[in-house]
């Protein structure tokens, strides 16, 4: 067999360079080989790690390790710190998935409109990302204290406030106001670009045949941004079950256990407790509580997102 | 044919792994010859690694033929033994560290430290008895071995705002030391008014954060109160003794004598001038100036009297390093009466000998004579070291969580019952 050499309308055709798909086999392989080397020494790698360490008792001072099975386990599950982690950690991670989309798509439909200065406004609101999150954390201890700019504004109003960080029914969600502050201009952004790639015509085809603004907004918007509502969900929730610097500096995981969400209990168990096999064995639960939390929001895309089947 | 290709990818799998492991595995490299130590600090102060930097050129220079440098690092992370005990569990283990007294027992429990009686004993002019054996006993096993040399030995003692106490018109405190009145209800009672005339904070422990909890019980002791038994194998804390010390503390906190806790921050520091009492050491007095009008006392007394509190730090040879004969030779060089004049520059030192008003004025240059005497000197014999445990790291959370109620005013014996209902089974082992 040869290779054509001429169209059917007969004009001569240049035959295609002969494919060679080992060559091209092994460039791929060399393109990807460093990440898929970073992934395996410094994620697959440890992370195997870490399991064998959660079936140890490993003692750090003396370097000794005894294996005990599924013993960490079997304890972590009986710990009522454990309990109190995990509840602390899943309220934490829902009020700040809630709080942070629907404040990011709120201002991003806000600031999704042509107005003098909205650039700047839109730098306000992103301005909190980029600053470091231990100078966004004492700045906000300070705002939070008893006598702090918070409690200030509201003595004005003539109320005595609370000690945000020091009483258990405020100081969770002292952390969620923190934590969403700090992250909801990224969420802002990834939407006003969503926003921004809805086609102009639908909304006009749906205003001309009568809906409202709210109607539109639900019906027609909210569809198309669906994917970037599925990616921002996961991110936010991957970050908020991770959260642990405004824990260390605002909180230390207290009052009682109300802040000790699990990253910060594993933290504490580890470096401060000095168990690493059981800090090891709450890295795991960890690990198995986003990956469920992640699963579960991927799967569930197909009920309400845009195009997924 | 694709067999031979998973072959080969697992052969090189394997030398991937293989090649990282043994990056991994670190350990001792079998070096020969003269040893280079290396020292963990808690401290990063310059002056203070300038003059070990001094002690340890010397040494070098006396000793080049088994020690050719000495290193000494700084551990920065802001939790000192985390950061030592992640160093140690990496396999980077020093030959020295700084160790603070609570976890000194569960240090030498565990066979971190090194025995060094016989080196210092051994060493010429060392006079390990002319440490205060009550400096010396935190740093002791039943064997009579010698983990530490408790080179810092500093009694907490009572700073006073004199002219913030004059504004609020209380009276002098100075004036009541060594009378019936100078206690703990007194100063609280002084600490609460100025509070409420002048706004300032009343009574303030520095050091004390949720997390530092120890800062507070340490002075249950005039209470009569301890929070674990002499062994360390009862919990204590729901002691009707420990409960009335823990219930008049929360009720110096509804009253503003002590201020309220919030989240993690740190109280008002005693130099801003805005602060009426201040508990700490002697090292507090190089941050005052004569902005304002301060002096330092002993301790009150508690109802069941007077409690003097001593803080330490030892510095220690570590039983996993790879160069412990020369790391305790060092330290014996180190800490011998000559060099441990030295470093009472900076901390108060444990040997009786230095423990005059000559020697401390150096480390505290602010404080007059009478004051070095009276809170110092005079106190250090008879002081008790803060309370630690053998297994304090694996409970001390625990502690921390059930007592935050009570510094939000909370039902005190609810709070110590549950503590001791979580840490017991951790005391009994």
């Amino acid at each position: 067999m040869t290779a054509r050499t001429s169209a059917p309308d007969g004009r001569r055709v240049v035959p295609n360079p002969r494919p060679r798909p080992d060559r091209d086999r092994w460039l791929g392989v060399a393109f990807v080989a460093p990440q898929v080397l970073g992934v395996i020494v410094l994620g697959v790698v440890p992370f195997l790690f870490v399991i064998w360490y959660s079936l140890n008792e490993w003692r750090p001072l003396t370097g000794e390790m005894e294996f005990t099975g599924l013993g960490n386990y079997s304890r972590l599950f009986a710990d009522p710190t454990f309990s109190a982690s995990v509840v602390a950690s899943l309220f934490f991670s829902a009020g700040v998935l809630v709080l942070n989309l629907v404040i990011a798509i709120s201002l991003a439909v806000l600031l999704n409109r042509r107005m003098k200065g909205i650039t700047a406004f839109r730098t306000i609101f992103f301005s909190p990302v980029v600053v470091s999150v231990v100078a966004w954390s004492v700045t906000w201890g300070f705002l939070l204290a008893p006598n702090g700019g918070i409690n200030g504004a509201l003595k004005v109003l003539g109320i005595d406030g609370p000690s945000w960080l020091a009483d258990s029914s405020t100081a969770l969600i002292s952390l969620v106001v923190v934590q969403v502050f700090k992250g909801v201009g990224m969420n802002m952004v990834l939407f006003l670009a969503a926003l921004q790639s809805v086609p102009e015509e639908i909304r006009e085809a749906a205003q001309l045949d009568g809906a409202t603004p709210w109607k539109s907004f639900w019906s027609i918007t909210v569809p198309m941004i669906a994917p970037t509502i599925l990616l921002t969900g996961i991110l936010t929730t991957i970050g908020s079950l991770e959260v642990f610097a405004p824990v260390q500096l605002l909180t230390d995981g207290g009052p009682g256990n109300a802040t000790n969400v699990l990253p910060f209990f594993l933290y504490r168990t580890a470096f401060v407790s000095q168990q690493f096999g059981y800090a090891s064995a709450i890295g795991v639960v960890l690990f198995a509580i986003i990956l469920a939390l992640t699963m579960l929001q991927w799967t569930s895309r197909r009920k309400w997102v845009h195009d997924e089947v | 044919m694709r067999a031979t290709r998973s072959r080969r990818a697992a052969i090189a799998l394997t030398g991937v792994l293989a090649l990282f492991l043994s990056a991994c595995s670190g350990g001792d490299t079998g070096e020969s010859g003269p040893a280079d130590l290396k020292m963990a600090l808690w401290s990063s102060n310059k002056d203070h690694l300038a003059l070990l930097k001094k002690v340890g050129d010397a040494y070098v220079a006396e000793h080049g033929d088994t020690v050719k440098s000495i290193t000494f690092e700084p551990v920065t992370n802001p939790d000192y033994i985390a950061g030592l005990t992640t160093q140690i569990a990496g396999g980077d283990i020093p030959d020295l560290a700084w160790i603070p007294e609570a976890s000194g027992p569960e240090f030498v429990d565990a066979g971190v430290l090194h025995d060094v009686r016989d080196t210092l004993k051994g060493t010429d002019g060392y006079k390990l008895d002319d440490i205060l054996p009550a400096a010396l006993a935190p740093w002791q096993d039943d064997k009579g071995g010698v983990y530490a040399y408790p080179f810092s030995n500093s009694p907490f003692a009572l700073y006073v705002n004199e002219d913030l106490l004059k504004t609020a018109g209380q009276p002098d405190v100075a004036a009541l030391v060594g009378t019936p009145d100078y206690t703990w209800q007194k100063i609280s009672d002084i600490a609460a008014a100025t509070h409420g005339k002048t706004k300032a904070v009343g009574l303030n422990i520095p050091t004390f954060n949720p997390t530092n909890w120890s800062a507070v019980t340490m002075l249950a002791g005039g209470w009569g109160a301890t929070p674990w038994s002499e062994d360390g194998s009862t919990c204590e804390f729901a002691s009707p003794e420990m409960t009335e010390y823990l219930t008049w503390y929360q009720k110096q906190i509804s009253r503003g004598a002590i201020p309220a806790v919030s989240g993690n921050a740190e109280p008002a520091a005693f130099a801003s001038g805005d602060v009426a009492f201040s508990i700490a050491q002697l090292s507090q007095s190089g941050s005052l100036d004569d902005s304002f009008k301060w002096s330092f006392l002993p301790l009150p007394a508690g109802p069941k009297g007077y409690h003097p509190i001593v803080g330490q730090a030892g510095v220690s040879v570590l039983e996993r390093g790879t160069h412990k004969e020369q790391a305790a030779d060092f330290l014996a060089y180190l800490t011998n009466p000559t060099n441990a004049e030295l470093l009472a520059q900076f901390f108060p030192p444990p040997r009786k000998s230095l423990l005059n008003v000559e020697t401390l004025a150096k480390a505290a240059p602010k404080l007059s004579p009478e004051a070095i005497q009276s809170a110092i000197i005079d106190v250090v014999p008879e002081a008790k070291v803060k309370s630690q445990h053998r297994v304090l790291s694996q409970f001390s959370d625990k502690v921390r969580a059930g007592l935050d109620s009570v510094w939000s005013g909370g039902d005190v014996k609810a709070a110590v019952t549950g503590i001791c209902e979580q840490i017991s089974p951790t005391l009994k082992g």
